[in-house]
């Protein structure tokens, strides 16, 4: 049986069946983003004042690379623009050019991801420190001569994990510089590193970044690494138009330029989340 | 909606944010007085009008193509 409406629009919606598909999955992400973007702005604008860690319930501006971050933002703009290029390319009967473009999105989409996987072992190797006097930091953790790794989840610390570690009964902590108020990149006012040389009995608090640490974290990872995971699906399913599917353009040109059309509309959604979200996470 | 007009949505939504962060980054140089925050902010208005005669560009170049 064959498909209707592949090639030719239909006559009574004037699109042809995968474009009218595509726009519905697409608002249902929309829906899907949009729940989220709205818990985290309230989450933001209810957050108490002050700086964090000094305030606990403070929101932790200013924790995220911006230079990476718009790195990222960079390279997602440029993917949208070769997938783009891509679909033209194949309305112009230029399948080599078509593929060229297809393989530089799909390189820009694992770029994004590597990035991003640099910024979350970054996170998780990074620490929330209260002591029993009241004073609050956050930096890196020195146990035993090493910083406590991402990839070796024995060795992420929380307090009970180090107590539990019989051997280990003081650690180093290099301080973040402090930040003033209103401040967010520890610019302004900002100081040296600080080592800190600490008794465990002495800390009320520590943990890494992770999650569970802060309503930020929770929200923060589960946006990007959800937006993440969109950016895997995308750069997969265009890899396989730009290779085992294109077998289609030998035998259905039409149909499959089409693909590469909504193909191209998911993964311009995909960046347009990302136009969103790094301003919203990584500037507000 | 086809690619194309999707694609001149998301390069206008670049230009606003280029021209965002520009603004934010030249903020960030009145209150710091840090250079790079400058360097950046220029960056993004570079970065913002090279999208927009990318833009138009795009649109000359496909003007062939349906909007739809």
């Amino acid at each position: 049986m064959e498909i209707p409406y592949t090639d030719k629009p239909r006559p009574d919606t004037g699109l042809y069946n995968a474009k009218l598909g595509i726009w519905l999955f697409l608002a249902s992400e929309i829906m899907l983003f949009g729940g989220l973007f709205s818990a985290y702005i309230l989450l933001r604008v209810n957050a108490a004042e002050g700086v964090w860690p000094a305030v606990k319930l403070a929101w932790p501006h200013g924790l995220l690379n911006i230079p990476i971050g718009t790195f990222n933002t960079a390279v997602l703009i440029t993917s949208s623009v070769t997938v783009v290029l891509a679909w033209a390319s194949l309305k112009m009967n230029n399948f080599a050019r078509f593929r060229m473009f297809m393989v530089i999105t799909v390189f820009c989409a694992l770029s994004f991801l590597g990035i991003k996987s640099y910024e979350y072992n970054e996170k998780f190797t990074h620490y929330e420190l209260r002591l029993n006097d009241g004073k609050a930091y956050t930096g890196h953790l020195i146990v035993n001569g090493e910083h406590p790794g991402f990839w070796d989840f024995s060795k992420v610390y929380n307090l009970e994990q180090l107590k539990a570690k019989t051997n280990v009964t003081s650690i180093k902590f290099t301080a973040d510089p402090e930040k003033a108020e209103g401040h967010g990149h520890g610019e302004a006012g900002a100081h040296e590193h600080k080592e800190l040389d600490l008794k465990t009995d002495q800390i009320a608090h520590l943990d890494a970044f992770l999650p569970r640490n802060h309503t930020f974290f929770a929200i923060y990872f589960t946006i990007t690494a959800l937006h993440g995971l969109h950016v895997l699906g995308g750069a997969l399913v265009l890899a396989y138009f730009a290779f085992p599917g294109a077998k289609l353009w030998k035998t259905h040109p039409e149909q499959f330029t089409n693909r590469i059309e909504v193909g191209g509309l998911f993964w311009h959604f995909v960046d347009l989340v990302w136009i969103f979200l790094f301003p919203v996470v990584y500037l507000l | 909606m086809s690619l194309k007009a999707f694609h001149i949505v998301f390069v206008g939504a670049s230009v606003l944010l280029m021209l965002g962060l520009a603004g934010f980054s030249f903020g960030e140089y009145r209150e710091t007085g840090s250079p790079l925050s400058l360097l950046w902010s220029g960056l993004a208005l570079v970065a913002a009008s090279g999208l927009l005669v990318y833009g138009r560009y795009f649109l000359r170049k496909l003007k062939h193509i349906s909007f739809l």
